[in-house]
């Protein structure tokens, strides 16, 4: 007889297969310390994880980098996601895609290709003043997968240098036939945190541009869907980060380490690592996938707040971040002490003249420096 | 209103899949997963492409005799999935 399980079971899988990536994206979300990561999981542990996490109930996966197709054994860990049942998505940058592998990649069952456009990428200024020369690789693969029958997502992340050009960027993803496009904020986590006050929008600038989105949504109601994701910093409550600390999803960094959200390396905690343990102990036991579980961990005002179950609290990688101690609530929270913190980092966007001058791109050297400085 | 004579076909960037560890059936596609509940999920593993929505009425009628809103919770389901997207008419 199965009994109930104790905790609810993983549903998202998201497997970063390499911090490896050809572009320099100074939002990046990856963790700035990625240069002090292990070896690579094998072909033969990503089986592994593929099938223990199915096992557990988990049904979306998601391939993600670094830049997921620099693994020459993508194809490999696509079939074997399609031979377990799971919907998976493959989410690149374009860079190294080409028609061949779209193909490979759908007769080994991949699902759904998701294709973020970077704005390091050098052909980005030319794709939005319409040049279609430099960008002519991009929109060939944006336009392969389509017709290999894909769902077609795209992604921008928006920042103060590129929101401005939001009409553009909505035009462009319609005449490709996009069927879902993400306009998805930065979000401030890793390098992002660390570029924040120069990638940080105003308040006018994110006002237009959602007033732009919402006018396209309304004359194409039955169109390409949009997503507007501002930075939860412009919010007063936090987002309900990954809907809850080990609740429903799982990441796996490139060398193993398992996570309950993708930036939680970052946290003062042991994480287990699927080279040692298996991911139902992971998953149930490990003292960091209980660590912020439930309710018990919380401090006030959240303890005995009647918003508790709608947003847990916020992000514990943002609380960390910012306050050093990350069982305080998110300080997105107008309720938390530490709010100050998120305002003074809005007062600073709203008249600094920020320029990309000062930007740290995510090289290999530059979390290399980082990590020397903080040893 | 949706025509009984019409025949639902599922999105073809939705998968509909039974999971055990959820003990019921979702709904899959890019980056979501939508949980559907017991008659959603039984009504939509009847759509296929080929019945239509008078011969999904008429093959669960006949599975269910004691229920007597089949029709109208149908009919309901699919103005429902179609506002979604989940299944297009043809
Ligand atoms: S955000 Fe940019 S730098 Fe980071 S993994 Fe994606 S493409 Fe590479
Ligand atoms: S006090 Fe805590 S639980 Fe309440 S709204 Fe703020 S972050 Fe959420």
């Amino acid at each position: 007889m199965a009994s109930l399980p104790a905790v609810s079971p993983p549903l998202w899988l998201l497997a970063e297969l390499t911090y490896r990536c050809p572009l320099q994206c100074p939002y990046c979300s990856n963790p700035v310390e990625l240069a002090s990561a292990g070896t690579e999981l094998s072909t033969d542990d990503w089986f592994r994880v593929l099938q223990q996490a199915r096992q557990m109930g988990a049904a979306q996966l998601g391939f993600s980098g670094g830049e997921p197709l620099v693994r020459q054994d993508l194809e490999l860990l696509v079939a074997e996601a399609r031979r377990l049942g799971f919907y998976s998505n493959l989410i690149t940058s374009g860079v190294g895609l080409t028609s061949d592998r779209v193909g490979s990649l759908r007769e080994a069952g991949l699902d759904h290709i998701q294709i973020s456009f970077q704005s390091t990428d050098s052909d980005i200024s030319e794709l939005l003043s319409g040049s279609r020369k430099a960008f002519a690789h991009k929109l060939a693969m944006a336009e392969a997968v389509k017709s290999a029958g894909y769902p077609m997502v795209l992604n921008f992340v928006l920042h103060r240098h590129n929101i401005d050009q939001i009409e553009q960027i909505i035009d462009l993803s319609h005449a490709l036939g996009a069927d879902y496009l993400e306009l998805a904020n930065a979000q401030y986590h890793g390098w992002a945190l660390l570029n924040r006050d120069e990638l940080m929008p105003s308040r006018e600038q994110l006002k237009r541009a959602e007033k732009t989105t919402n006018a396209w949504r309304e004359a194409h109601p039955d169109d390409m869907r949009l997503f507007f994701v501002v930075p939860d910093y412009y919010e007063e409550r936090p987002k309900p980060c990954m809907n809850g600390w080990a609740k429903m999803f799982l990441a796996i960094a490139p060398d193993g380490l398992a996570l309950p959200c993708h930036s939680a390396r970052s946290l003062p905690l042991e994480f287990p690592n699927v080279r040692d343990q298996d991911i139902a102990a992971i998953w149930n036991e490990s003292p960091a996938f209980n660590a912020y579980r439930g309710f018990d961990w919380m401090q006030e005002p959240c303890r005995s707040c009647p918003e508790k179950e709608q947003d847990f609290g916020g992000c514990r990688c943002q609380a960390f971040a910012l306050t050093g101690d990350a069982s305080q609530p998110d300080p997105v929270c107008t309720k938390s002490d530490q709010r100050s913190q998120v305002d003074a980092a809005l007062t600073a966007a709203n008249c600094h003249n920020a320029t990309s001058a000062s930007m740290q791109y995510r090289t290999w050297s530059a979390s290399q420096s980082i990590i020397a400085s903080t040893q | 209103m949706i025509d009984p004579a019409s025949i639902p076909q599922l999105n073809k960037h939705f998968r509909l899949q039974w999971e055990e560890a959820q003990d019921c059936y979702v709904l899959l596609y890019p980056e979501g997963m939508v949980k559907l509940n017991e008659s959603a999920g039984l009504i939509l593993s009847y759509v296929d492409g080929v019945k239509t929505v008078a011969n999904i009425i008429a093959e669960l009628t006949e599975r269910f005799p004691q229920v007597d809103s089949i029709a109208s919770d149908i009919e309901e389901f699919m103005a429902t999935a179609s506002a979604q997207r989940w299944v297009a008419f043809s």
